[in-house]
């Protein structure tokens, strides 16, 4: 059994005199345990909500969700507020993207480390100091003890997301959700925060749900990817298969859209045409569509199906980019 | 931090001077004066020109503020002409500052236990009946004028309470340990004479805690709001705390910052509203003896108060600057 299956996740914001908005649309993906999964696409297509609401921390009023994530057996979205505080911290964790604003700016690293411990395991704060240090230097901090009583504003951008990851982590949780961590850093910095990720969730045998719009961490941590797009999954593959072919036009646009170093000199980058539509339909046609060389009158009439094309592989789209022929066989 | 600190204060000593010679001028350039004031209508030019040698008047004005001020710096800040007459201004001021203490203290406390749950739960709950009630309700806090408020409340309410509506008498037989009639009661155990003065206490801090309570409220309000939307709030709750230690120790934590700046400066403001509550009140404090220095020309008793107010409004600033340092690291490590 998966660890998480999330199925049909929709997410509607309502407010007050507008209509109503859709973020997420019939969204399903499972995560085995021990499993990296990519939640991929631009800012927009739906992947923080997701996050969000698979955690339970979309906010009561405004935010109707429906489906099910079955995580263990249990419906999260049917649990009380108590029962889910008790899993979140504990079962489930999440580091998110600004590892400034996401710390309390107020309160000592060390407190805001032991709180989670504290609260789930029982510890009482001395014993728990003696495990936030050790955490922390699991995250690579170094001096760990004096950094526990030190503020996030006097930590590094790149220290405060590794201090941030030892929250998340401070439990073993099950399944880690990581919502675009490196984001907000730089780019050496990035990389030490995904080998470090990567290291940890091996060690520990948790489950990684990488949000990103960034397919470099795609390719270099997940084993599953879905790309997301207007609320909707539409490319599931296994990662290699997914950049050796990728299928769906706007998967393909991705990747086509990134620059690459042995390009001839003077060669022009490939952006996806337009953006992001703020409410983008799924009732007539592709959402894609407009934004899609491959389309045709069919895109913009019917709305395509997910096809399974086996091998785990999921497809949404009425004209998928036909897989190249290998070389050799062309020439 | 130390330094800081006393830079402020070394600051506070050049406020002190450069206002005791603008009280000073500024009194003498007010119509009238405590001639006048005493005399009435049945002063003569000769009997108000005698009184003003008395006083020493007739002398030139920076004589006046030279004399003034070489007394001052050994603690004699002169005698009342008007207000108390004959008693020294300093013994009129040991009398009276901790009525208006008292008061304050009472009026702020009320305001901060009521306005910051009531701030927090509306925020909690913005743009449901409750929120909009208290909103409009802090409102109409701010909008009435507190002499108004403090007719209404004794006028109207007082008898229907059954609580006085006049003055904070001394109770006969209480013994007096500080002169917070209060904190007396409580210390010598005299617990009616506690009762007795609290309940002079209430209705004056009632009025008087109004527009600190409505301002307290709607920052606090403000603050809540912006607070809750932070990320480290998310972070908070995704980490599966309760959501009393959620509140407690990061929501609150981080929206007193602007609620305590907001507390200092209402502190500092309530001197004002002391004046016209006491006064309504018959209410025996610094306040009520503005007011009638003011009515009789009390230059003696002006200057003095005038410049305790403004040591008070300082040196309250100032401890609001240094309590930030305690709520907020990032300034403590500037």
């Amino acid at each position: 059994m998966a660890l998480l299956e999330v199925r049909d996740l929709t997410v509607q914001f309502q407010r007050k005199g507008e209509p109503s908005f859709t973020a997420v649309d019939q969204v399903s993906f499972d995560v085995e345990p021990g499993q990296t999964v990519g939640l991929v696409g631009e800012s927009g297509c739906g992947k923080s909500v997701t996050s969000l609401a698979i955690m339970g921390l979309l906010p009561k009023r405004g935010a109707k969700v429906s489906g099910t994530v079955d995580f263990e057996g249990t419906d999260l979205l049917r649990l009380s507020d108590k029962q889910l505080r008790d899993k979140r911290g504990r079962d489930l964790g999440m580091v998110f993207q600004d590892p400034l604003s996401s710390l309390n700016p107020v309160i000592p690293i060390g407190v805001q480390v032991t709180e989670v411990l504290e609260r789930h395991r029982g510890l009482s704060r001395k014993t728990a100091m003696v495990e936030a240090a050790e955490l922390l230097e699991k995250v690579g901090i170094p001096d760990p003890t004096r950094r526990l009583t030190e503020y996030p504003h006097q930590l590094s951008g790149g220290m405060r997301q590794r201090a941030l990851i030892a929250i998340a982590l401070a439990c073993r949780p099950r399944l880690l959700i990581a919502d675009e961590p490196t984001t907000a850093l730089d780019v050496t910095i990035q990389a030490q925060i995904l080998t470090l990720l990567k290291g940890l969730v091996k060690d520990l045998g948790t489950a990684l749900v990488m949000i990103t719009h960034d397919l470099g961490v795609v390719a270099g941590l997940c084993d599953e990817v879905n790309v997301l797009y207007g609320g909707r999954v539409v490319e599931k593959a296994q990662r290699h298969e997914l950049f050796a072919q990728p299928r769906h036009p706007y998967t393909h646009g991705l990747l086509a859209s990134i620059p690459r170093l042995d390009a001839p000199r003077g060669e022009r980058l490939n952006p996806i045409r337009g953006s992001v539509a703020d409410n983008i339909p799924w009732d007539n046609g592709c959402a894609f569509a407009p934004r899609c060389p491959n389309a045709l009158d069919i895109c913009r009439e019917r709305t395509p199906v997910q096809e399974d094309l086996g091998g785990g592989r999921l497809l949404r789209c009425h004209n998928p980019v036909q897989p190249e022929v290998p070389q050799e066989v062309s020439a | 931090m130390l330094r800081y600190t006393v830079r402020r204060l070394i600051q506070l000593l050049g406020v002190v001077l450069v206002l005791s010679l603008l009280v000073f001028a500024w009194l003498r350039a007010l119509p009238g004066g405590p001639a006048s004031a005493l005399l009435g209508d049945r002063g003569t030019d000769e009997s108000r020109a005698a009184l003003n040698k008395q006083l020493g008047l007739d002398q030139p004005i920076f004589i006046q503020y030279f004399k003034f001020l070489g007394r001052a710096l050994t603690g004699d800040f002169g005698n009342s002409t008007g207000v108390q007459p004959g008693d020294s201004v300093v013994d009129i001021f040991v009398q009276r500052f901790p009525a208006t203490i008292e008061l304050s203290v009472f009026a702020i406390i009320l305001a901060v236990i009521v306005g910051i749950p009531l701030g927090y739960v509306a925020a909690k709950r913005r743009g449901t009946w409750f929120d909009n009630l208290s909103v409009g309700g802090s409102l109409i806090g701010v909008a009435v004028p507190v002499f108004f408020l403090a007719f209404v409340l004794k006028e109207v309410l007082a008898s229907k309470l059954g609580l006085p509506s006049v003055g904070r008498q001394d109770a006969i037989g209480a013994t007096r340990v500080t002169g917070f009639f209060v904190l007396d009661g409580i210390l010598t155990q005299e617990w009616d004479a506690a009762w007795n003065a609290l309940k002079h206490l209430f209705l004056p801090a009632i009025a008087l805690a109004t527009i600190p309570f409505a301002v307290v409220f709607r920052i606090t309000r403000a603050a809540v709001l912006d607070v809750m939307d932070e990320d480290y709030v998310r972070t908070a709750e995704a980490k599966g705390l309760t959501a009393q230690v959620v509140r407690s120790r990061h929501v609150l934590r981080n929206a007193m910052l602007p609620v305590v700046t907001t507390i200092g400066l209402q502190i500092g403001a309530l001197l004002a509203g002391a004046v016209l509550t006491e006064k309504v009140f018959a209410f025996s404090g610094v306040g009520e003896a503005l007011a009638l220095g003011f009515e009789r020309r009390d230059y003696p008793v002006l200057q003095m108060l005038i410049m305790v107010a403004a040591v008070v409004y300082v040196v309250v600033n100032l401890l609001v600057d240094l309590s930030y340092a305690l709520i907020d690291p990032r300034i403590r490590t500037r």
